[in-house]
């Protein structure tokens, strides 16, 4: 009996064993003769392992399989976020091996963090239960606090963490607020139950309340405005590495906990939810459009435009239709897909060995690597959402869902944004292609596995104008789990 | 061959990729040898789109060389040419080696200039052949990217504030289209362009927002249409992006954008605008014809005062375009075929009056009007040329200018008197300026020391114009050739545009 419960959620327990082990392995081992722990060691079997069992989700069978009351749900909802989490949360840490190394950070703690979030994040996703949910979602939190101040000797670390934790302690105390309201009123915390209740008739205030709440902490979670105040200055605090992780795993994680309670406990409830969604859309994509103008900094800049790009996931959802999950799912996938490529910029952008976030380095520097720099303007026209490019596909599917909902109003809004958007995108290939030239340009030295991430996203973007890799098909498919 | 517009459309492309892969190096040879290919391209791709022409049947106005294939989304690659846009295509092809050719003294990144003209040329061709909606917007705006680039990395002074704008602009106007093709692709339930060309899209009148809207849905969409197609030709008042861009951009680049990207928005009225939104287009004639008139009185008198050569001409453009929406929103014979014949006709002289400012800007490295003065004593080849040019801009009879406007006026005068009157006295207007920008410049004595040494145009410079100068003669001599091709397509589109009129009108009575 047990044992059936326990193969649904396998590849948690995979994760989180694993955790404990590194942990145990990381404390318990003593440095070798070059002086060096285990933690590097610790850092790629996490990758690996990460990737493994992404794969294996990935394969396993299509079946919707509940757990422990249902309030644990496998689907091919959840197991489409599962892969997306795993494989973003592995190129960040990928990446970040350099970068820890340079930085006197590589400590094994780091990547047994980065394996609780993600445990934490398949949780989110597959969570059937207010109190499952919010174990998963206090899980990938707590991590995320700890490695925002990772680099505990600089100030601006510390106080990203501590800012994170502050804001994101009040984010949880709504939503449980929200989740002990509707708990109160629908007498469950199951979706299931809270489904039956909501599609009896029109929602009670409790329920109406309580919906809310859950929605503003959600939301703080997926940076989405008007909850988005410690996105810029968390970005802009972490360590870069950890910068890329809070701009994949996590953003998807969230996205995918937010469509799962919508569409799974309020369902019946479209109207209700609805305009929460579209206020939250339109608030995010035209404040990531118009505050990210005046950032010099390329954190804080890719800050703004995940915050903007959120606008752009939340709009599929608003539709509140099988296409509007499925072009959520589309988006957050390209999405990731072109951060991880962004990220693998960033993190080498150096002068003289020391770290730059100035987007003013990027002076003319299609003249000094002249690969990189086509790279990251092909990446950055693709997060404008401009054709040929694949960003512009995320950006139609979206644009689809919330036409096809009768949004036309927020679709055309949301391509105005993008307009406004365009603009500092467009500014990054500008310094890159015909600013003036730097005396002192960028020089760092781009690892081999930094470069092969950029480029492959990079060609990803362009290629995948043939057929998204048949990304489509599987978000269609794990949408349609949503709604049997 | 049935992939023919598809090896037409990305062999550029191919040439691109090949120098992006192969050619390493920023020496003089490797400079050259990027030149070379470039050209070696797209003379191959303009003798391979001649089989395209070859093998058009002009009798039939339906779609040719068609193409398909399974796309994401539903969607679908399909490429195909009909009457109107087979010439489009042509014009493309032809003109763009003659574009790297005026590229041949660039001497900083060359390798990328080339790139950059050669998957423009891939994205330009692409416009021209999708039979797709989100195909053809892909094209449509991906040649942004490269445009975007040229103006930016090889443009004069103020090439970044000219980069941004000519970029924002069109970009703001194309994505209301994107939303608008949506909305047809989810009520048409395709985005096949034949199918949706036959497509009644519902035009009973509706109120948003308490507003009353004629023509209904039917309207909205023309006008999402028309915000990205105006800016793009561009109508007056969203033109201003164009003489910054003009100025801006380096001579290729202002060869590429006035011959051949302003036409996409003559062709994007042809192609979506008339036949798909019958109604509406009906009821915004008035409008049109206003912004026409406005467009060609007004910058004419705009030109008159510019002192920079390549202002004035980019403004004279703006005034040429005018009569083009004149001509397709007198939903006549005349008045479309002199659309279309005006499109391509402007595409060969304003093409070579570009070049003829980058001739002398080449040398003297000033656009001012003021520098110049006396050209023809030093100069005498050059100034036969830029004769040539002003009169076929100014709309002379025996050039290709003159059927242009003859036949837009024509067929305007059939729609409405008053606005063929107006746009009449922008013909008087185009001679003032032009023949005043060339007494300028040729003509009176050669007093300015610094003109003393000009030296005429080499062998390479009047091999370039030498194509231009046929083209603008033959087709004025003997325009059949243009009109006999696009006459039946232009009937089918009339006739399907009538009885969709007449249908509606019966239907409401």
């Amino acid at each position: 009996m047990l044992n059936e419960h326990l193969a649904v959620i396998a590849p948690e327990l995979v994760l989180a064993v694993a955790a404990m082990a590194s942990l145990m392995w990381g404390a318990f081992s003593r440095p070798g003769a070059d002086g060096r722990g285990p933690d590097a060691t610790i850092l790629w079997a996490a990758v690996v392992l990460m990737v493994a069992v992404g794969v294996w989700i990935g394969l396993s069978p299509g079946v919707t399989v509940y757990a422990f009351d249902a309030s644990f749900v496998n689907d091919g909802f959840a197991r489409f976020a599962k892969v997306l989490i795993l494989f973003g949360a592995a190129a960040t840490l990928a990446l970040s091996h350099a970068y820890l190394v340079k930085n006197a950070l590589m400590k094994f703690e780091f990547p047994v963090l980065i394996l609780l979030a993600s445990v934490g994040m398949m949780i989110m996703v597959s969570a059937s239960d207010l109190i499952v949910l919010y174990m998963g979602l206090e899980l990938q939190s707590l991590a995320a606090y700890v490695i925002a101040s990772f680099r505990r000797d600089s100030l601006r670390s510390t106080e990203a963490g501590l800012k994170y934790f502050v804001l994101g302690a009040l984010s949880s105390g709504l939503l449980l607020y929200g989740a002990s309201l509707v708990y109160g009123t629908a007498g469950t915390t199951t979706f299931a139950g809270i489904a039956l209740v909501a599609a009896e008739g029109p929602m009670s205030l409790g329920l109406i309340f309580g919906l809310v709440f859950l929605a503003a902490g959600m939301a703080f979670k997926l940076s989405a405005a008007p909850f988005h105040m410690w996105t810029p200055d968390v970005y802009e605090g972490s360590p870069t590495p950890v910068t890329a992780f809070f701009s994949t795993a996590p953003k998807v994680a969230a996205a995918g906990m937010i469509t799962r309670v919508f569409f799974d406990a309020f369902g019946a409830a479209v109207a209700d939810w609805q305009q929460i969604l579209v206020f939250l859309s339109l608030a995010s994509m035209f404040l990531g459009s118009i505050a990210a103008i005046g950032q010099r900094n390329i954190k804080r800049l890719m800050a703004y435009s995940s915050i903007g790009h959120m606008g752009y996931a939340l709009m599929g959802l608003a539709a509140g239709t099988p296409e509007g999950a499925q072009a959520l799912l589309i988006y957050m996938a390209i999405y990731v897909t072109m951060n991880v490529g962004v990220f693998a910029f960033i993190l080498n952008m150096e002068t003289d060995g020391k770290h730059v976030t100035d987007i003013a380095a990027l002076g003319l520097y299609s003249r000094v690597e002249p690969a990189r720099a086509a790279a990251l303007a092909v990446l950055m026209l693709s997060l404008a959402g401009i054709p040929p490019l694949v960003g512009f596909f995320a950006k139609f599917y979206v644009l689809k869902a919330a036409v096809d909902a009768g949004l036309v109003w927020l679709a055309v809004a949301g391509v105005i944004a993008s307009v406004i958007g365009a603009f500092y995108y467009l500014r990054i290939v500008y310094l890159m292609y015909f600013a003036e030239a730097l005396d002192e340009p960028l020089d760092g030295r781009m690892p081999v596995l930094h470069w092969a991430f950029l480029g492959a996203s990079a060609a990803a973007m362009v290629l995948g104008i043939v057929n998204l890799f048949g990304v489509e098909a599987m978000a269609a498919a794990a949408a349609a789990s949503l709604f049997q | 061959m049935n992939s023919l517009l598809s090896l037409v459309t990305f062999l550029p492309l191919i040439g691109a990729v090949v120098l992006i892969v192969f050619l390493r190096g920023e020496d003089a040879h490797a400079r050259q040898n990027a030149k070379l290919l470039a050209l070696f391209t797209t003379t191959a791709t303009f003798l391979l789109s001649l089989f395209v022409l070859a093998g058009f049947n002009p009798e039939d106005p339906g779609f040719q060389f068609v193409e398909q294939s399974a796309w994401l989304g539903g969607l679908t690659y399909k490429m195909g040419v009909d009457g109107i846009s087979v010439l489009f295509v042509m014009l493309t092809t032809a003109l763009m080696p003659i574009v790297i050719g005026a590229c041949w003294n660039v001497e900083t990144r060359v390798k990328e200039y080339m790139i950059a003209f050669l998957v423009l040329e891939t994205l330009m061709i692409g416009v021209f052949c999708a039979l797709d909606l989100v195909l053809f917007y892909v094209f449509f705006e991906a040649g942004l990217i490269p445009m975007f680039l040229i103006v930016g990395i090889w443009g004069g002074k103020e090439r970044i504030y000219a980069a941004f704008k000519f970029f924002l602009y069109t970009f703001l106007g194309s994505v209301l289209m994107l939303v608008a093709m949506i909305a047809m692709y989810l009520v048409a339930g395709t985005t096949d362009i034949p199918t949706l060309l036959a497509y009644p899209f519902d035009a009973t009148p509706l109120a948003v927002l308490g507003i009353p809207i004629a023509g209904g849905v039917q309207t909205l969409l023309w006008l999402a249409f028309f915000a990205s197609f105006a800016v793009k030709l561009p109508m007056w008042p969203v033109h201003t992006w164009l003489p910054d861009a003009h100025v801006q951009a380096p001579t290729a680049g202002s060869v590429v954008l006035a011959a051949i990207l302003l036409k996409m928005g003559g062709y994007g009225f042809l192609r979506f605008s008339l036949p798909m939104f019958p109604i509406a287009s009906e009821l915004m004639q008035t409008f049109v014809f206003t912004l026409s008139v406005i467009a060609i009185v007004y910058t004419s008198l705009v030109a008159l005062v510019q002192e920079d050569m390549k202002k004035l001409i980019a403004y004279s453009s703006v005034a040429h375009m005018g009569f083009v929406t004149m001509g397709i929103f007198a939903f006549n014979q005349q008045g479309l075929d002199g659309a279309i014949f005006q499109m391509l006709s402007h595409g060969f002289i304003s093409g070579a009056l570009f070049l003829i400012v980058g001739v002398v800007y080449d040398r003297m490295h000033t656009r001012d009007i003021a520098a110049y003065g006396g050209l023809v004593v030093r100069m005498p080849v050059f100034a036969l040329i830029f004769m040539l040019f002003t009169m076929g801009n100014v709309g002379l009879p025996g050039t290709s200018g003159f059927v242009g406007e003859f036949l837009t006026l024509a067929g305007a005068f059939q729609a409405n008197t008053w606005v063929a009157f107006f746009a009449a006295t922008g013909v008087i207007l185009s001679a003032a300026y032009a023949l005043w920008l060339y007494r300028r410049v040729a003509f009176g004595d050669l007093i300015k020391a610094s003109l003393k040494t000009i030296s005429d145009m080499d062998r390479r410079e009047k091999w370039l114009f030498a194509p231009l100068v046929a083209a603008t003669l033959i087709l004025g001599i003997y325009p059949a050739l243009v009109l006999d091709l696009i006459g039946p397509s232009v009937a089918a589109l009339l006739e399907t545009h009538a009885a969709d009129v007449a249908a509606t009108t019966l239907a409401q009575n």
